[in-house]
């Protein structure tokens, strides 16, 4: 194997669940905080609010239990996507209510002057507000992908670990927190000293994420923030 | 068949509170109607009603009949949408669109009902921005943030927004009240070169202002329309005692 091609397939290892978790987390938080935001309706919107800000508070050991039951115990077998699910389910509540306070910080009169010109709703929303609050729930979406990038617990019993490269969404896989859990607990200097690396490499990760929300949100003109 | 602006009976609500009761107002095509009136009176919500921005507000309800320029406004199967894109509406505090250029700003109307096409575009922003005022401050920034610009530049942007669509009327929430008298005395000569053009209802505080700029004019007062009529009649002649109070700040 050449070592680029090592490269990715680690990267790749490294960063599935994450990936699958915000592939699935990302469209329906922000799609949620939408919701919240533009509903008329009253009862359902609270509902969904108080949900999302108890789920918020679960520990994440609970959210693994709930994906180990809904994905890997039908699918018979430890798997990436167990572990993306559970994780999407950590995102979910944070995209969710970020998404809903920056769209609420644009100012009202922004929405009235973009209908006022004879723009359908949808519109409005989809091309004014969101584009305001973009901002904002970039910065939301990456302190959530920041987050489930260090879970550890939910991924014990989803994803599961594995010694192997990835191969496949379908089958167990390493995850990096994982690893340093599972290194960190063997009983020898050596494995202790990849925990360390894996460990080094995970804040990396998670600096590089926030540098890259500081870089998207930059913008051209200032914006809700 | 032009011929204005023809209100009958409007009622408008919000929640359980009655803030317009029977409004009857006619005007002119191509001219300007004033709306004077204390805080509160339902000026604003009453030109709200005249383009269904009104209804906007949770809980808001309206009854009553608005024939603009021929065409009932509230007739079911009316879609909002397509009222709203034929009266313009410019508002007290210029909001241009924060994540927008001067450029974008003025082609939003245009560009996010689907127009593409650039050379249509540029002559629109182009012929919008001169039709208000302010083409030729504005030409070799045209790429800057649309908030960049002053105050009494952005309201001129924003009227160069709504004109951008081609309206045929167009409804000023106290365009003026938030600029100094320089850049009020360029809002107002635009009106006047405006409604060569297009029928323009302009609600504002400043007595004044009224009398320059419109040929008819609307007392409202608690929520009812006191006295409508020619603007220098109500001014020199008014009709009605409350009228007279309000004008000569006689009030309360």
């Amino acid at each position: 194997m050449t070592s680029s091609s090592v490269r990715t397939r680690a990267f790749r290892t490294v960063l599935a669940c994450s990936a699958l978790a915000s592939c699935l987390g990302l469209p329906l938080g922000i799609l949620g905080g939408v919701y919240l935001t533009e509903s008329r309706d009253r009862r359902l919107p609270w509902l969904i609010r108080f949900t999302a800000d108890v789920l918020n508070g679960v520990p994440s050991i609970v959210i693994g239990i709930f994906a180990y039951t809904v994905v890997v115990l039908p699918m018979r077998r430890f798997s990436a996507l167990a572990g993306g699910v559970a994780l999407a389910v950590i995102m979910l509540p944070i995209v969710v209510r970020t998404t809903e306070e920056m769209m609420r910080l644009v100012p009202g009169s922004l929405r009235e002057a973009a209908l006022a010109l004879g723009l359908p709703e949808w519109k409005v929303i989809l091309r004014v507000v969101l584009p305001t609050a973009r901002a904002g729930i970039i910065t939301g979406v990456m302190v959530a992908i920041a987050r489930i990038a260090g879970e550890t617990a939910p991924l014990l019993f989803t994803a599961f670990g594995n010694r192997f490269w990835h191969q496949g969404p379908d089958q167990p896989i390493a995850a990096l927190p994982l690893q340093i859990f599972a290194y960190a607990i063997a009983p020898y200097d050596d494995w202790h000293r990849q925990a360390w690396a894996g460990a080094l490499v995970l804040i990396l990760l998670v600096f590089l994420v926030s540098l890259a929300a500081r870089v998207a949100t930059r913008g051209r003109y200032s914006a809700v923030r | 068949m032009a011929d204005g602006i023809r209100v009958r009976d409007l009622n408008a609500w919000f929640g359980s509170l009655h803030v317009l009761k029977g409004i009857e107002v006619a005007t002119a095509p191509k001219a300007v109607t004033a709306i004077i009136g204390p805080s509160g009176c339902g000026k604003s919500t009453f030109i709200r009603c005249l383009n269904r921005m009104h209804e906007v507000v949770p809980g808001a309800r309206v009854t009553g009949t608005v024939l603009v320029e021929g065409e009932d406004v509230y007739a079911p199967g009316v879609d909002p949408v397509d009222v709203r894109r034929k009266i313009g509406m410019v508002f007290q505090k210029a909001n241009p669109f924060p994540t927008m250029s001067v450029f974008e700003n003025v082609a939003a109307g245009l560009r996010l009902a689907g127009t593409r096409n650039r050379a249509v575009l540029n002559e629109a922003v182009e012929r919008a921005l001169t039709h208000a005022a302010l083409w030729d401050e504005v030409r070799d920034r045209l790429d800057q943030a649309g908030s960049s610009l002053s105050g009494g530049q952005q309201q001129r942007l924003c009227i160069a927004r709504a004109l951008a669509v081609e309206p045929e009327v167009l409804l000023m929430d106290e365009p003026c009240s938030a600029l100094d008298p320089i850049a009020t005395a360029k809002i107002e000569e635009l009106i006047l070169e405006l409604r060569k053009d297009l029928t323009i209802v302009i609600v504002t505080h400043n007595m004044q202002q009224a009398a320059r700029v419109s040929e008819a004019t609307g007392f409202f007062l608690l929520g009812e329309m006191i006295e409508f009529g020619v603007t220098r009649e109500l001014f020199t002649n008014p009709r009605d005692k409350r009228t007279e109070d309000y004008i000569t700040g006689r009030f309360g």
